[in-house]
């Protein structure tokens, strides 16, 4: 029988057993943390929004649905986009340092646009969630709401509910109940004018 | 009846506890982990809780499946499965709030059962492992009490949600992504909802059963700690039990049934009486339904969060990323694990230790109720600071411990423990 033992063969296959097992155990576990990845369901539900901006007016808007939540689309007057950072003593935040947005948008400043003329934003105010109505022309003669935007109004956007008001840029002013600016969501712009929401690089999409 | 193998008299209970003894060490284990666990006898107040949190989580687990029948971890369906519990359901009402107060409860207890062990050095050699065990169960809890807020799906357990698992989307690099792996969507939804039943009620109850028998065996091998500080293993008796030592069972289980029905009337108070507890034990927001386009003015966890929150807020913004509030509250929850080193005085039991660690001890317990108050409130005004000056006591108490006791005035430990028997 045996003799001696082959101590270092035994340590040798013991050790090779227990490499194999751990190899086995991490490629078993994909399927179960892949699981938990948004699901095909999930993933074609919450999948990129296109839009052609070329038909729109000067100081239209157009909202698209994407996520379940409804994205403006608004091309700006050039007389709003050049008085842009006229007001920033108005606003609360006017560097959108406080908001939520990609940093390319960040970036841009007082546009908070890839293009000046075209501004895209989630419609959703950030006080309790209602839509802020557009009102896009400055020192308009605006009603909103049976409420006089004021011959100081630069354009923008005002939430009825409780009376927050944003630029044109989607920027809080000072002293409303709304405390940061409207979110603005990724998206990406090509030269002909198609917006992708969703998505921080048109590439993605294909 | 069938002939047992080395019963004296067949039929008697005796013949079938020696019948199954022969199979199952179930009387070797009564003896071991009760009947003969000698105990030290100068257990005080402060030893209630640790029975007390086994009897909550008992209570969790028992209403925990009873409400697992009637809810619908749905989207759709969740918050009204709720109500229809609440209204609807013989008896539902209670069994809620029994699980809802019985949460606040387990947080209350634990808080309190740590708390002793940070007086009385009961993290110190040679239990450190109990302690670590100890704060395994404690970050589980936590993991446990968050997805179970998030269940009824009201709207503030939308935020909640949505604040809480945005905190692993600030980390560098992988945020996003693990921000989706987390959600199963890229916002909060119904995947998010249903994995967290999944993970409330099997996975993590699991884990934490697991948990505190191994706290228990760690503890049973090494003997409790008391308030004295000092070992009681050291001195024995004639026939080999610690002579400051009594068994568990019956001493220790007849005192804690004293602590049981103590808790119990308080307990049952707060169901009958104020199962919302004011809005500390369940919020206002959360009795309306989840609504991802309405965010509630003020997004604020339960009570036994707010301590952490408080933290997580105190920290600015800094090169353009959160994360670094993320850290300092992940670090405040890791440092508990390092108790048991961070020590260093010669003595264990704040009764033998000087006043540097009484006045550090109770400072720390002001910064965690100071910090437990900021977290409920905006951060405007003086809050911000408070929740600057709370962090750094918190945070001094863990780090500078290995000096401050090392240069604490002692007073010399007893042999034996002391009472007033």
């Amino acid at each position: 029988m045996a003799e001696k033992i082959d101590h270092s063969r035994r340590r040798l296959l013991t050790a090779a057993t227990v490499g194999t097992g751990a190899i086995g155990v991490v490629f078993a576990a994909v399927p179960f943390l892949a699981s938990w990845q948004p699901s095909a369901r999930a993933r074609a539900l919450g999948a990129p929004v296109e839009l052609d901006a070329s038909k729109l007016e000067p100081g239209q808007m157009v909202v698209v649905a994407w996520r379940g939540q409804p994205i403006y689309v608004v091309r700006r007057t050039p007389d709003v986009i050049a008085h842009l950072g006229d007001h920033n003593d108005l606003l609360a935040d006017p560097n959108s340092d406080n908001s939520v947005q990609p940093e390319y948008i960040k970036a841009t400043g007082a546009a908070r646009a890839r293009n000046p003329e075209y501004w895209v934003g989630l419609g959703v105010c950030t006080h309790l969630g209602c839509a802020p109505s557009s009102a896009q022309v400055r020192r308009g003669e605006f009603q909103v709401a049976g409420v006089d935007l004021g011959k100081d109004w630069p354009g923008g956007f005002y939430c009825a509910c409780h009376g927050s008001k944003y630029d044109a840029s989607g920027r809080v002013f000072k002293n409303v109940p709304a405390p940061k600016n409207l979110t603005i969501p990724p998206y990406a712009l090509d030269k002909n004018l198609r917006i992708v929401i969703g998505v921080d690089d048109a590439s993605q999409t294909a | 009846m069938s002939a047992s193998s080395d019963s004296t008299g067949a039929g008697n209970s005796r013949g079938l506890i020696a019948w199954i003894d022969a199979r199952f060490p179930m009387t070797k284990l009564w003896k071991e982990q009760v009947a003969e666990y000698y105990a030290p006898k100068n257990f005080n107040f402060w030893y209630f809780f640790g029975s007390l949190a086994m009897l909550v989580l008992v209570n969790q687990i028992v209403t925990g499946i009873f409400l697992t029948m009637d809810y619908k971890p749905n989207a759709a369906e969740a918050f009204g499965s709720v109500q229809y519990i609440m209204n609807d359901v013989e008896w539902g009402w209670l069994i809620r709030y029994m699980h809802t107060t019985g949460a606040s409860a387990f947080f209350i207890v634990v808080y309190l059962h740590m708390f002793r062990g940070l007086m009385y050095g009961s993290a110190r050699k040679p239990r450190e492992l109990i302690w670590i065990f100890g704060c395994l169960i404690f970050v589980l809890l936590m993991a446990e009490a968050f997805m179970g807020y998030v269940l009824p799906w009201g709207n503030m357990s939308f935020w909640g949600a949505q604040v809480i698992t945005s905190l692993f989307g600030s980390l560098p690099v992988i945020g996003g992504s693990l921000l989706e792996w987390i959600r199963g969507d890229y916002v909060i939804a119904d995947a998010t909802l249903n994995r967290f039943f999944a993970l409330h009620v099997a996975a993590l109850p699991l884990a934490l059963i697991f948990l505190v028998i191994a706290h228990l065996m760690a503890l049973h091998e090494v003997g409790s700690n008391n308030p004295d500080g000092i070992e009681i293993k050291k001195l024995k008796g004639p026939d080999g039990h610690p002579l400051d030592g009594i068994p568990f069972h019956p001493y220790y289980t007849v005192k804690d049934m004293v602590g049981v029905a103590g808790f119990l009337l308080i307990f049952c108070a707060v169901i009958f009486f104020a199962p919302t507890f004011g809005g500390f034990f369940l919020e206002k927001a959360n009795f309306t339904p989840a609504n991802p386009l309405l965010t509630p003015p003020d997004i604020t966890p339960v009570w036994y969060f707010t301590p952490f929150y408080a933290m997580l807020r105190a920290v600015p913004s800094f090169a353009g990323t959160q994360v670094w509030g993320v850290l300092v509250m992940g670090s405040a929850i890791v440092i508990l694990f390092f108790v048991p080193w961070l020590d260093r005085s010669p003595v264990k039991s704040i009764r033998y230790k000087g006043p540097i660690y009484k006045i550090m001890l109770t400072l720390f317990v002001l910064s965690f109720i100071t910090l437990g108050d900021v977290g409920m409130h905006p951060p405007a005004g003086i809050y911000p600071l408070l929740a600057r000056i709370g962090t750094a006591v918190y945070f001094a108490f863990f780090l500078l411990m290995p000096w401050y006791t090392k240069i604490d005035r002692v007073k010399p430990v007893p042999e034996r423990v002391t009472g007033h028997a």
